[in-house]
């Protein structure tokens, strides 16, 4: 196997507020190849955002980043400001939830394209425009040539994601990441969304972060899973085993209370007790033992560490064998 | 590990933090406004009884001492006028009807701001835009010129000082209460208040008003300096309190005639009036930082 | 069968929208919801389905009565509701209740947890006294599952779960018949929604109450419904029992909308084809004439633009609206 493209290694997120010293992400360590797919599920408040954009040096002022985040051969976590934008946009480049407010309203598509691509890769105007043409083809957006020149209100929800991801790929990245990439969009035009995603990625070899809440996307585009929970992963691995076989008492409560069209209807849903913890109330040890049903005395004491369980797969949690 | 530890403690044993709570944390850790505050507090308490500790009265003509400089052994501590009036008591009985005008044309513009803002801004539509043209037209009439036109018609007097600048003031705090009853019309809240059938004149009392008091006591803190500027142009102009009372804007104003000879009798009612304008400024940021809901 | 609770019949909603900009602004009519019909039964759950812009939500507070129906009739046990003014409303307030999609932003900042929850028994029910109030309160907490020691909260120091039960309680409070749930998982984390489903499940049962559920989640939508009414543009496309339009779907919205949702499983998932559909809902300002959904229809045809398909009753309680559907 070669050296991953990214190697994160031991990655804590730390804020410091009124009410003290945070932590938003704790020690988390992961690695993702060239052309592959890691999915990071999480609910709202399990760092699964923060990683990311510590990694792109994206936190809000309060925010700290600490451990390693290697790739290609540099630490992301420690390279200056002006390097660091080098990276942004050219090597790696993200795409974020909402389509509108991360496109200037007032700028066209056309310039805010070029501008990019003025940057990263000096290209005159007609270049640039003429790449951002076909790169909007690529995504599927018919008569680039005309709606280029528009702004992103005449674009419908949809046609901005495409947008987005247009402009992601422009510089042609080594990775990208996308942070829920999908969650505003309607059922069809997510189903569209999903398999562009998946279209691109075969044709480019791009590496993906797909970071979303919803198990259908990830199933249907991911190789590799990471899942979340209070700041940590809990269980990692390749997709099919995860879903098939989850090791974590988390991942399965996760994979089991979701209603699916593809399943009987039974009486009632299974579900996880409780709440996740608000991020000022982590318990100590394992953060989710008062959500679980098999916890025990070891679970309160230390959080356990994440280990290996066979070959690729890996999870945090003090038994050995899930009943 | 420990600050952790305390708010889990304290979530089970408080009742409850309330918004109006943690902005009052917010508040008290911020210097500036406290420091604000506490000067305040001071001046208020010493334009209240301060002319009591000295012997003259505010009216008392001492014709031993015509515009002398502040001087302990006589008792003037901060000199005589023109006319040989204490200038420490006349500064403070200035005070008092500075502030006085401030807080009750404040309060004047204040409930009428707020009781018209909300109600075009809740029942929204044609009502909606009368109110506000009426509001706009009254934006429109030049303030001084109806300002003089008062004073003609009714004669000088302090009634009318803070009537005239709180009619004038209610159309600003009107326009913000009613821009801000908009957006939270539009909140859920407000819907499902509807839905358990709390009629209007509930729903603007126990729901939008509350809701708008963070943004409207920002805003009182910040009129009140503006209001008490106004008193004073007005005075500087000569339309405002009748001699023998005063106000700090007087003050200023008769100081100003004699500065080369008394610079004294300008320069204490000026500290005085500017030392409060800034702790209301500063009270008024800070208020606004700690209600302020982005920070949540 | 007995007088349904809830009577739709050809409801419309239209809004006027300022379009153009400057002093000679022009206005024009968005449909929101147009030429609803349906019943509701005592204890039934109509789920109503759809992609935004359908008009779900709207249909909501139109059945509610908290925007005014342009035409058409609500009819509440055979009582006519639209065009009541608000004083006539009350006493049917009692009777129905709504639960939103954001928990937070249901809730008034303000208040305590028991004051938000108290609020329809002080409004509709003044005659109960403030200890008799405090233990409705306090029984309907323990029934939504909040802890009685969480009374003098504030909402935001509850958890998006949580600050729905205290919705879900302030909507029980008065032992309504109805419950319209509007989307009301969400906004909610996958592990919640769970918990909030099943509540409302055993609250259906416990209370025979009738719910709508207004979701875009299809598979919330079959777990919970006992019919399921699909939306495009604000009008019914299908309506039918659960079971017949989840393994039988008729209308080829119905049918394109099932296909999208992606499955929890990897294998399935990969070798599904998917056949997404092209484009996107078109403006409600600007709708294609005739059937409405012909733009990204597969099977439309010349008839589909000059010929609105009305819905049409196809047995097994299958209503549909289409041209080709037999």
């Amino acid at each position: 196997m070669t050296a991953p493209l990214l190697n994160v290694d031991a990655l804590s997120v730390h804020f410091a507020t009124a009410d003290g010293e945070l932590c938003a992400v704790d020690g988390v360590s992961f690695a993702i190849s060239k052309g592959e797919t890691l999915g990071i599920v999480g609910e709202s408040g399990s760092g699964k955002s923060q990683t990311v954009l510590a990694l792109l040096g994206l936190l809000s002022a309060n925010g700290r980043a600490s451990g390693r985040a290697v790739f290609n051969g540099r630490d992301l976590l420690d390279l200056p400001i002006r390097d660091l934008n080098q990276v942004r946009g050219k090597e790696v480049s993200m795409i974020f939830q909402d389509p509108m407010t991360s496109l200037n309203p007032y700028l066209s598509i056309a310039t805010q394209m070029t501008e990019v691509l003025a940057l990263h890769q000096r290209l005159g105007r007609s270049a640039a425009r003429a790449q951002a043409l076909q790169m909007l083809a690529a995504v599927g957006i018919a008569a680039p040539e005309r709606r280029i020149d528009q702004y992103p209100h005449e674009f419908s929800g949809g046609m901005r994601q495409r947008v987005m991801i247009a402009m992601a790929l422009l510089c042609d990245p080594h990775l990208l990441i996308a942070d829920e990439p999908t969650t505003a969009l309607d059922v069809t035009v997510q189903a569209q969304t999903v398999g562009l995603m998946r279209e691109l990625q075969t044709q480019r070899d791009t590496a993906i972060i797909l970071i979303t809440h919803d198990l259908g996307v990830v199933a249907g585009l991911c190789d590799r899973i990471a899942v979340m929970y209070a700041g940590r992963i809990v269980e990692t691995g390749p997709v099919d085993a995860m879903f098939s076989d989850p090791q974590h008492p988390y991942t399965r409560g996760l994979l089991t209370s979701v209603p699916r069209l593809d399943e009987i209807t039974g009486e009632r849903l299974a579900t996880i007790p409780g709440n996740p913890p608000a991020i000022t109330q982590r318990p100590r040890g394992c953060a989710y033992r008062d959500r679980c049903a098999y916890a025990f005395a070891a679970c309160a004491e230390h959080p356990p560490p994440l280990q290996t369980v066979i070959n690729g797969r890996a999870k945090a949690c003090h038994l050995e064998v899930l009943p | 590990m420990s600050s952790v530890e305390n708010i889990q403690t304290m979530n089970a044993a408080t009742p409850g933090r309330g918004l109006w709570h943690d902005a009052w944390l917010r508040l008290i850790r911020n210097r500036a406004a406290v420091s604000g505050a506490v000067i305040l507090g001071f001046m208020a308490l010493l334009v209240i009884v301060g002319p009591y500790l000295s012997p003259y009265a505010f009216d008392h003509i001492d014709w031993e001492h015509i515009s002398t400089p502040p001087d302990l052994a006589s008792g003037h501590v901060f000199g005589t006028d023109a006319v040989g009036r204490d200038l420490f008591v006349r500064t403070l009985y200035g005070g008092r009807l500075s502030l006085a005008v401030g807080l009750a044309a404040t309060l004047v513009s204040l409930f009428i701001g707020v009781a018209y803002g909300a109600t075009a801004g809740y029942l929204g539509g044609r009502t909606d835009s009368v109110m506000m043209r009426i509001v706009d037209i009254l934006y429109a009439m030049p303030f001084m010129f109806f300002v003089i036109l008062l004073m003609v018609f009714f004669g000088r007097s302090l009634v009318l000082i803070f009537v005239a600048i709180g009619a004038i003031n209610w159309l600003d705090m009107a326009r913000i209460v009613r821009g801000q009853t908009l957006s939270l019309k539009q909140k859920e809240f407000i819907e499902s208040a509807r839905a358990c059938g709390v009629g209007s004149a509930g729903i603007i009392a126990r729901h939008i008003v509350p809701n708008l008091l963070g943004v409207v006591i920002v805003y009182v803190t910040l009129t009140i300096p503006q209001v008490i500027l106004v008193e004073s142009f007005l005075s500087f102009l000569g339309l405002g309190v009748q001699e023998p009372y005063t106000s700090w804007g007087a003050l200023v104003n008769e100081g100003a005639q004699g500065m080369e000879s008394a610079p004294w009798s300008l320069m204490f009612p000026a500290v005085f009036l500017a030392a409060t304008l800034f702790c209301l400024n500063f009270i008024g940021d800070g208020l606004r930082d700690a209600l302020d809901p982005q920070d949540r | 069968m007995t007088t349904p609770l809830l009577q739709v019949n050809d409801l419309r909603v239209s809004f006027c929208v300022s379009t153009g900009s400057g002093l000679g602004y022009a206005t024009r009519n968005l449909k929101a919801v147009d030429g609803i019909s349906f019943d509701l039964h005592v204890g039934e759950t109509l789920g109503v389905v759809g992609e935004s812009g359908c008009g779900k939500s709207t249909l909501a507070r139109a059945v509610l009565n908290l925007v005014p129906a342009g035409s058409g009739r609500v009819m509440w046990l055979g009582q006519a509701v639209s065009g009541l003014t608000e004083a006539a409303m009350r006493p049917l307030r009692k009777q129905m209740q709504i639960i939103f999609q954001d928990p937070l932003a249901s809730l008034d900042p303000r208040m305590t947890a028991e004051q938000i929850i108290a609020e329809p028994l002080k409004a509709l029910a003044p005659e109960i006294d403030a200890t008799q109030r405090r233990r409705r309160v306090a029984d309907v907490m323990a029934r939504v599952g909040l802890q009685a020691d969480q009374v003098h909260r504030y909402p935001h120091e509850f958890s998006g779960g949580q600050c729905q039960r205290i919705g879900i309680a302030r909507a029980l409070v008065l032992n309504p018949k109805l419950i319209v749930c509007d989307e009301p998982v969400s906004a909610l984390d996958v592990s919640i929604q769970a918990q909030i489903i099943n509540l409302l499940q055993d609250l259906q049962r416990d209370l025979d109450l009738a719910l709508i559920f207004i979701a875009h989640d299809l598979n919330v939508v079959r777990h919970i419904s006992q019919r399921v009414m699909v939306m495009y543009l604000g009008r019914a496309v299908e309506i039918a029992p659960r079971d017949a339009i989840y393994a039988q779907p008729r209308h080829p919205y119905t049918r394109a909308l099932i296909d999208a949702v992606p499955l929890p499983d990897p294998q399935r998932e990969r070798s599904r084809s998917h056949t997404p559909l092209t484009g996107e809902v078109p403006s409600p300002l600007d709708p294609p004439s005739g059937c409405a959904f012909r733009n990204r229809c597969p099977i439309a045809a010349a008839r589909c633009a000059t010929e609105t398909p009305v819905l049409r009753m196809l047995g097994g309680g299958v209503q549909v609206a289409c041209h080709f559907v037999e």
